[in-house]
């Protein structure tokens, strides 16, 4: 018992925890600035694996970290806009076009990164991002290591939630985007434009997205694998469900989700002699799953999410 | 009325529009003019292209021939861009549409101030758009709680939201579609006494209404549609009702008389029956209805009626009391064993609870009847055969469409309910449920359907008829009962009641003396 208590004590839990859920953060406010116009965007996992190889890509062909920020939420932007195309004035499924697109830019990734790099056995690595060092905070006792000392990336996703709330709530276009997931025709009367409104969201959650992957192969890891991905975008999915769709409780869940896998590793060191390690791996993904049960059931779902709308027709 | 001045400049004129859905043409070259302080009333049948014109006049439509006028303050008319809201919002024209266009997540300042603002500004400024809404709402008489979620409002706030809406971007035209019909009399009041007002301080106002009574009472001037097409533009103080529901629909609309009827055994009854929480709900509810005989159940609506209605139809379960329709008692009931128990229903909101807009008409017109072997074999659809009777139902109910195979929601409010009504009565229940039935309904489509309920009830069938409107009640029904605060009187025959004491008790009145 002693030793799980030790585990919540240890600054480095609380920095694994913050870093695990960075990515996660990027996801979840793409994918929640995505839903609140109305639109799903299951290409979040492709999407993820596009910045993911981009970013890295672009770094590794000499870009400069920034540069390759840059290019990954480009990347995703790009993605972004083929889903908004189809599913906005195209009016298709946003499930088949968001699964459509997963597959096209994971495979569309591999297939570049296999053409660049034919004959490669162990990937290269880049010089990735190095944790700040910021003066005062990152030496406080405990609260330093824990809290303080991570990379640029982290503290450009804890911006970009401070940034969506105030956008979504504070500003006309958050209100925009709020009322068309809501009723788009409500938008349309009061003279704004329905489709410029959701393919701008889709557009720019969808580059936020990319900067999940980007952080994977720029600040946790240094290089691109196949597969790296491995199921954070749909994570995000639900954790836009669990956030009801606010900024601010969508980081909640992102770092509630990094603690549980944090803690997993650990509990796995002190007690995984005589459970099997698969039971440990599983534990965030059923955490998450009763955590959806409870909240989600009194979800407050944009009323016109997955409703295509047209216009001039009833 | 104070008509406006004869000289009043022209607002607004719509010239030669036509506007065609395939080879359905919804206006047909249709010209009419509004001038300043003018109150006009649109009307005619359903589905007579009302609801399109406007929408043309107001960019949500283009329409195929023809142009939107307005006068741009110096007294010349330019014409509109066609196919922007943004740009006939700019010419100052505001629309209150047959369904709200509110977004319920937002509170009501914020719908109103939605699109006011340039998207690229950092931050709404909301405390000056409260001090000028605070004083529109003075000057107009029109109040609602400016931080109240728009999802928490009634019907008739949500309109005061949408005339905001377009009295807050200086409106100097205001169109509002069929706006008394989801209104209490009391609220329908209140707007047109607040229509004049602003009709008088320069406004010119376009409504659409089937109600002839307020169209007399309220416009300066009546112009009527019919197959889409202008049949008549004439000064309010020169029409009578009877003349424009002949206008309206082509020939003489008789009127519905109901004869004395020969009421039987007892069909249904509800025995202290209590369901619901909150403002929407019903207490010991105690009613019995006789076949061939049409009980009208009167109030004020938010007074239970919905619940009533909800637990009837098998969608609510009671936690106290219990229904027993002809042998059988249900408590347990839901949806199916009600219907399979002989009950029929015309909902309320029929866009959400009659019809599955996407389907096409011949399916909404079998959906309630799918099990019957007339519509399925082997648990497969009878496609050929749902198709044949729709046909047949299209033609008994004059439901104006483009074909069985169209989708519903393609179809005029009134229309769609004529849906709801063949699918009803097809069947030849035991009971309908007919809740607000001629809401919405042009005077052609209302007779039809006391034609058809009277009929139902010569049949044998019993009727339980949930209105607002006292003449339709006072009109169609053999007894009344009044619902009010969830409680329901005794129904008494209609012979001894008159409006005045109807009205008094829909408002509460001697029910409470008598407790
Ligand atoms: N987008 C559309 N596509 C196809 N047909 C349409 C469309 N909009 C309207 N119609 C058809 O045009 C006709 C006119 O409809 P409209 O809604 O203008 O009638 P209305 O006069 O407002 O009737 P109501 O009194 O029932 O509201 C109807 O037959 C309707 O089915
Ligand atoms: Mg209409």
């Amino acid at each position: 018992m002693s030793d799980i208590l030790e585990i919540f004590m240890s600054a480095s839990f609380w920095a694994a925890a913050i870093r695990i859920a960075t990515p996660l953060i990027f996801g979840v406010v793409g994918a929640l600035i995505c839903e609140r116009s109305g639109v799903l965007n299951l290409g979040i996992e492709g999407i993820f694996t596009a910045g993911a190889m981009a970013g890295w890509m672009a770094v590794w062909l000499g870009a400069g970290l920034w540069g390759g920020v840059l290019v990954a939420a480009l990347a995703g932007g790009f993605f972004g806009l083929i889903h908004a195309v189809l599913t906005v004035p195209l009016g298709l499924s946003q499930h088949v076009s968001g699964i459509g697109v997963t597959l096209f830019a994971t495979s569309l990734s591999y297939f570049i990164y296999r053409t660049a790099l034919p004959d490669v056995s162990s990937p290269p690595r880049i010089e990735a991002f190095q944790p700040l060092d910021i003066p005062v905070l990152s030496d406080l006792p405990f609260l330093g290591p824990a809290l303080f000392q991570q990379t640029p990336l982290t503290f450009l996703a804890l911006f970009l939630v401070a940034a969506t709330a105030y956008v979504l709530y504070r500003t006309p276009l958050g209100l925009a985007i709020q009322a068309v997931g809501d009723n788009p025709a409500a938008v349309e009367s009061q003279g704004l434009s329905v489709y410029g409104l959701r393919m701008g969201t889709v557009v720019a959650g969808s580059a936020i997205m990319a900067l999940g992957g980007a952080f994977l192969t720029m600040s946790a890891f240094d290089a691109f694998f196949f597969g790296m991905v491995n199921g954070r975008g749909w994570i995000c999915i639900a954790l836009t469900v669990f956030a009801s769709w606010r900024p601010g409780k969508a980081l909640l869940g992102a770092l509630l989700f990094g603690a549980f896998d944090a803690f997993q590793v650990r509990l796995q060191t002190e007690v995984g002699s005589f459970i099997p390690g698969q039971v440990f791996l599983m534990m965030p993904y059923l955490l998450s799953i009763a955590a959806l049960i409870v909240v989600a059931r009194r979800a407050d779902y944009p009323r016109a999410l997955l409703v295509p709308y047209f216009r001039g027709q009833r | 009325m104070a008509l406006p001045a004869k000289d009043a400049p022209v607002l607004l004129r719509l010239d030669g529009i036509t506007k065609r859905f395939g080879a359905l043409t919804a206006n047909d070259a249709v010209c009419l003019d509004l001038k300043q302080g003018e109150i006009l009333a649109l009307l005619g049948e359903n589905g007579a292209g009302k609801t399109t014109l406007m929408n043309i006049l107001f960019g949500h439509y283009v329409a195929d021939e023809g142009s939107v006028l307005v006068s741009r303050g110096d007294g010349d008319l330019s014409p509109l861009e066609p196919g922007s809201p943004h740009a006939a919002l700019e010419a100052g024209v505001g629309m209150v549409h047959q369904h709200f266009t509110l977004a319920e997540n937002l509170s009501v300042l914020d719908n109103i101030l939605l699109g006011t603002e340039k998207l690229s500004t950092l931050k709404s400024r909301r405390a000056p758009a409260r001090r000028k809404l605070e004083d529109l709402m003075t000057r107009s008489g029109l109040a609602v709680s400016l931080d109240m979620r728009v999802s928490q409002l009634s019907v008739g706030e949500k309109q005061r939201v949408e005339i905001l809406k377009a009295l807050y971007r200086n409106a100097k035209v205001l169109v509002l579609d069929e706006p008394t019909a989801v209104l209490t009399p009391q609220e329908s009041d209140t707007l047109f006494a607040i229509l004049k007002k602003l009709a008088d301080a320069g406004l010119g106002i376009i409504f659409i209404s089937h109600k002839l009574a307020e169209v007399m009472a309220a416009s300066h001037r009546i112009a009527v549609l019919r197959g889409g097409a202008k049949v008549a533009d004439l000064p309010t103080s020169e029409c009578d009702q009877r003349q424009l529901a002949e206008l309206m629909v082509g020939h003489e609309v008789s009127e519905t008389v109901r004869g004395t009827g020969a009421p039987g055994d007892t069909l249904f009854i509800l025995t202290g029956v209590s369901a619901g929480e909150s403002r929407e709900s019903i207490r010991d509810v105690n009613l019995d209805l006789r076949s061939g005989e049409i009980l009208g159940i009167a109030g004020v609506s938010g007074n239970g009626q919905t619940m009533l209605a909800r637990v009837i139809s098998g969608l609510e379960t009671p936690f106290a009391g219990s229904m027993r329709l002809g042998e059988r008692t249900l408590t347990q009931a839901n949806a199916r064993t009600m219907i399979d128990a002989g009950l029929a229903r015309i909902p309320e909101d029929r866009h959400r609870d009659g019809i599955v807009g996407a389907m096409t008409v011949s399916e909404n017109l079998a959906i309630e009847a799918i099990r019957k072997p007339d519509c399925q074999r082997f648990g497969l659809l009878r496609f050929a055969a749902m198709r044949e009777k729709a046909r047949a139902m299209i033609d008994a109910y004059d439901i104006r469409c483009q074909g069985e195979d169209s989708p519903a929601r393609l179809l005029s409010g009134g229309n769609i309910q004529k849906i709801v009504l063949a699918r009803t009565l097809e069947t030849e229940p035991k009971v309908v449920l007919a809740a607000q039935p001629s809401r919405g309904l042009d005077v052609g489509a209302t007779s039809e359907v006391y034609r058809r309920l009277l009929a139902a009830r010569a049949r044998g069938a019993g009727v339980l008829l949930i209105s607002e409107d006292l003449d339709e009640l006072m009109r169609l029904s053999d007894r009344i009962a009044v619902i009010h605060r969830g409680h329901l009187s005794d129904a008494e025959p209609t012979e001894t009641l008159d409006r005045g004491t109807l009205g008094l008790r829909m408002a509460g009145h001697t029910m409470e003396a008598a407790e």
